[in-house]
């Protein structure tokens, strides 16, 4: 078996990156910015390297002759490990307020490492390690906000509900295994399409998809993310709010596109109903928040359930997953200026509550600018123009395969959505009461660039959605 | 890109451009600000007054725009970014113009204190002014925005787009610079309206996904796939309810007597005068134009419900004793005239429907003006503390009795006309159904004469108020701002030709296309 070494550069890098933000904190301990600014460089180099050896066409290797490839360097792998390299490196550019050891980018990048591979994956081991390489250094990030019991908690139930969901995913793709005798996703589908389904496989199916949907909390899987994103420092949840929820999603995509896709009929409505549950809870628990980063949290919950939904409808299997990649791509960078957002205004340790920000807009006007115009386009109201076409995406699609309901379900959770964002807005408009919060006056340098970078591509997208979609639709 | 274009393209950017320019001028020179506001909006207005020059109807009918521009924006989602004129949109856009200039013009003198949010609100204690007054003409400016392009936006999804774009600016206005309890009106106006919002949302992606294209035209000239009955019934139930939000239309109606009545009076002036148009102008252009089986099939319902706005809108006032909530409940009525209009398919009733949407933006704009007049004046709007307006100001009690007069459709001024047709055109239809709804109708524009003599009757007669006594006179501004809309409701009212000489061909050829 001959591996193209070329095809697996961008994990190479990423890999490169972890090993270089170790050894750097180990020949400059105590100190941050050299780790920082490697670690940073690296998921720059990263980013490029995907974006270079994806435009040269699909690169497949690991393969095993009559079965696939486990691992597929295609365009949609390169687009993966380019977001998943940008989110990392501004979640480095936010962490930059925190008081961390220098572990804090070792983990990181190896958390970015697993990222990179999840979008190449073509087999489901592949697929399962790489989102636990993803997801294992998150348990000790989240738990790094010392001191505060909270961060344990949320560590400890994240770590726990985490493993639980890993072993059922496991335990399906060995049920999947066992009945149809295939990992790698072509096969499996072949093995899928034909031939009567006996029970067994439906339970595989079920377990697989219910274990990936703890990995994006979906409901009812969803009750370890608030405490997990209130206890973890704020860039932290940042980064769980997107990068490793854009794992598992890609992994619920690629599971569903490639592997499960004969087994529509029973993949298809199982997350149809995952996601309207996700979106109808997540908005109705986000309304009841006082602290933001709460209220982020399940806000977050419920956006997951817009990005199943088009998985849930009759439409083409490939526009479905070229909406919800759409979808995502909008989500991503309006969630992560959100966060950007948040520690601008208070800091990276504490979220704070929604009366903290009291007075904001008047204190950091820039700041509160992009926070504001991030809420809105996480609503989908125009002047967050990314957020309305991210849910243009998703009802068009909906409609396109005929699910009315769902675009209708969509449709109408947006409204609740809008009610508890316009409050997250309006605190920062409220007139101070009592002496100003503690919070950093200024921001510091990699922040603002980060928040000013983030926010400036949610505009730019708006303007021009068909760059995202043209990039998601290969 | 020629003239006309070009002043397509000026008529919604130079907007955007004075909306930016008001913003980016320091908190010290607020004045300055609202000048760049006005003068934005002036240009504005002299550029959509422009698009009548050359004007030459071309294309399939039923939409024959004068000038068009289509230009790719996101093929991915079917957005191309395709505006232009005709006859039945071209009054609206000089309305929209106008009074948002007016608005403006009018905030140059005088506007409320912005009161931050969640402060607790004493209307005889408003907060101390926090130059404000640029960011309020700003927001007017980006409203007139949307609504122009909803107006002018010749594809549904960008019409979609255009529709979202006033509803937050719209928000900002109510409940920054509203009354006592402006946070909750606001909230209720945003939440309700873009409940509407995201039907319409699913509704145009059902026409676009079954017809294969967003452009108006095609669609409205049946070049686009033929949509099915039971598709055109579903998506114009979706689309009615959306507009029928918007419109608003009874029992959709709740967010509108708060909002009106909370907000500033600007605020109350774009929302009564054009932004309600949004929506009539929608279920004529979009929904009845675009799926006209599933209108015929709906029309009797919209009726129904029309008429039953003209009579709760009417009784409503009837019992109403505060002055902004009579004028926003009365309404109501007057946009159920409208609705009734375009309910009848039929040319008469498309006719009434524009010269009444027309004559109800100018003229409850014009009584919104007077009414926020009255009530900076006076720090009240309750009708037992007002009374004798018309000993202690003469000219100001003589512009609310020739606005009331003009709203109860008086022959001769402005509001006659379309509530006239649409009676006539319900009672054409011949049926037992709409000669009932007629009737009725017809019984409601009484009403309306009932409840705006007894409006008359506690404001401007009887013995002077304290509340009263001492008031200024008419001002400059007032006067400025004031005197366009009260010669275009007698103008109207005379020359009825003013609108419907421009909409007739388009009409026409709507009817023609929904009757075929």
């Amino acid at each position: 078996m001959s591996i193209d070494h070329v095809a697996l550069l961008p994990a190479y890098f990423a890999a490169g990156t972890a090993v270089l933000a170790f050894l750097t904190d180990l020949i400059a301990p105590g100190r941050r910015a050299p780790v920082a600014a490697v670690t940073a460089l690296g998921t720059v180099a990263t980013g490029a390297v995907a974006i270079l050896v994806g435009r040269g066409g699909a690169r497949p290797t690991f393969c095993v002759p009559n079965a696939g490839c486990s691992y597929l360097g295609d365009h949609r792998g390169a687009l993966v490990a380019a977001v998943f390299a940008g989110l990392t490196l501004l979640v480095v550019a936010l962490s930059a307020p925190s008081r961390l050891p220098g572990e804090y980018h070792f983990l990181l990048a190896c958390s970015m490492t697993g990222g990179v591979v999840l979008g190449y994956a073509g087999d489901l081991i592949t697929l399962i390690i790489a989102l636990e390489t993803l997801t294992l250094p998150l348990y000790a990030l989240v738990a790094m906000r010392r001191r505060r019991v909270e961060s344990a908690e949320g560590a400890v139930t994240f770590f726990v509900i985490s493993v639980v969901s890993t072993a059922v995913t496991l335990l399906g793709a060995a049920l999947l295994y066992a009945s149809t005798g295939a990992l790698h996703f072509a096969p499996l589908a072949a093995a899928l399409a034909h031939g009567t389904r006996p029970p067994l496989t439906t339970a595989a199916v079920v377990l697989v998809l219910a274990g990936l949907a703890f990995k994006v909390a979906a409901v009812p899987f969803h009750a370890w993310a608030p405490a997990a994103y209130d206890g973890a420092p704020v860039p932290i949840a940042g980064y769980l709010s997107t990068a490793s929820k854009l794992g598992g999603l890609i992994a619920i995509l690629y599971v569903s596109l490639y592997a499960l896709a004969p087994a529509r009929d029973l993949v298809g409505p199982t997350l149809a109903v995952l996601a309207v549950l996700t979106m109808t809870v997540g908005n109705l628990g986000a309304l009841r928040q006082h602290r933001m980063v709460r209220l982020l949290a399940w806000s977050s919950i419920a956006q997951a359930g817009y990005i199943l939904a088009p998985l849930g409808a009759r439409s083409h299997f490939s526009d479905a997953v070229a909406a919800s990649l759409g979808y995502t791509v909008f989500y991503v960078l309006l969630e992560i200026a959100a966060f950007g957002a948040v520690i601008a205004l208070r800091g990276a340790d504490d979220g704070g509550l929604l009366a903290d920000y009291a007075g904001a807009a008047r204190r950091a006007p820039w700041a509160s600018g992009a926070f504001v115009l991030a809420l809105i386009g996480l609503a989908g109201l125009p002047p967050g123009l990314a957020g309305l076409f991210a849910k243009v995406v998703i009802v068009r699609s909906l409609l396109g395969g005929g699910s009315a309901w769902l675009a209708v379900a969509v449709a109408l959770n947006a409204v609740i959505g809008l009610a508890y964002y316009l409050r997250a807005a309006l605190a920062l408009f409220a007139p101070v009461l009592s002496a100003p919060a503690a919070g950093p006056r200024r921001a510091p340098w990699p922040v603002a660039i980060a928040l000013g970078a983030a926010t400036v591509a949610a505009v730019v997208v708006g303007f021009a959605p068909q760059f995202v979609l043209d990039a998601v639709g290969r | 890109m020629n003239a006309g274009q070009w002043l397509l393209v000026g008529a919604l950017a130079l907007p955007a451009l004075g909306a930016l320019g008001a913003l980016a001028t320091p908190r010290s020179a607020d004045r300055a600000g609202r000048l760049v506001a006005t003068v934005a909006a002036a240009l504005a207005f002299l550029a959509s007054i422009g698009l009548w020059f050359g004007h030459r109807a071309s294309g399939p009918a039923p939409i024959r725009p004068w000038h068009q521009l289509d230009v790719g924006w996101a093929p991915g989602l079917n957005l191309r970014f395709h505006i232009g004129v005709d006859g039945i949109s071209y009054p609206l856009v000089v309305l929209t113009t106008l009074l948002t200039l007016l608005c403006c013009l009018y905030t140059l003198w005088t506007f409320p204190a912005l009161s931050v949010a969640g402060r607790a609100a004493v209307p005889d204690d408003p907060p101390p002014s926090e130059g404000g007054g640029r960011t309020l003409a700003a927001l007017l400016l980006v409203i007139e925005v949307g609504i122009l392009g909803v107006f002018l936006a010749l594809d549904l999804v960008l019409f979609f787009l255009f529709f979202e774009v006033v509803l937050l600016p719209m928000y900002a206005v109510i409940a920054g610079w509203g009354g006592a309890n402006r946070r909750a009106a606001a909230r209720k106006f945003v939440l309700y309206t873009l409940f509407g919002s995201v039907l319409l949302l699913v509704g145009v992606f059902v026409v676009v996904a079954a017809a294969g294209t967003a452009d108006l035209v095609a669609l409205s000239s049946g070049r686009g796939a033929a949509l099915s009955g039971g598709t055109q019934l579903a998506a114009f139930v979706l689309l009615a309810i959306a507009f029928a939000v918007k419109s608003p239309l009874w029992p959709l109606h709740t967010w509108l007597p708060d909002a009106h009545t909370e907000a500033p009076t600007v605020g109350s002036v774009i929302l009564a005068g054009v932004l309600l148009k949004m929506g009539t102008y929608g279920l004529l252009r979009v929904a009845v134009g675009v799926l006209p089986d599933g209108a015929r099939r709906v029309a009797p319902v919209l009726g129904v419900l029309a008429v039953a706005a003209i009579l709760v809108g009417g009784l409503v006032c009837l019992a109403q004793t505060e002055l902004k909530r009579l004028i926003a409940y009365s309404s109501v009525g007057h946009m159920g005239f409208v609705l009734l209009g375009i309910a009848t398919l039929t040319t008469t009733g498309f006719q009434a429907a524009l010269i009444g949407n027309i004559a109800h933006g100018v003229i409850t704009g014009l009584l919104f003006f007077l009414a926020g007049a009255v009530k900076d004046r006076t720090h009240s709007g309750d009708l037992a503390q007002l009374g004798g307006l018309r000993e202690s100001a003469p000219a100001l009690s003589g512009l609310l009795g020739y606005a009331a007069i003009a709203s109860l459709g008086l022959p001769g001024l402005a509001g006659f006309w379309g509530e006239a047709f649409a009676v006539i055109a319900a009672l054409r239809l011949g049926s037992p159904l709409w000669t009932v709804l007629a009737v009725l109708a017809a019984l409601g524009g009484a009403l309306a004469a009932a409840y705006f003599l007894r409006l008359l009757r506690r404001v401007t007669h009887g013995p002077a108020t304290p509340r009263m006594t001492d008031i200024g006179r008419v001002t400059v501004a007032e006067a400025v701002s004031w005197a366009p809309l009260v010669v275009l409701a007698l103008a109207v009212g005379l020359v009825p030709a003013l609108v419907l000489g421009i909409a007739h061909d388009p009409v026409l050829d709507l009817a023609r296309a929904v009757t075929r």
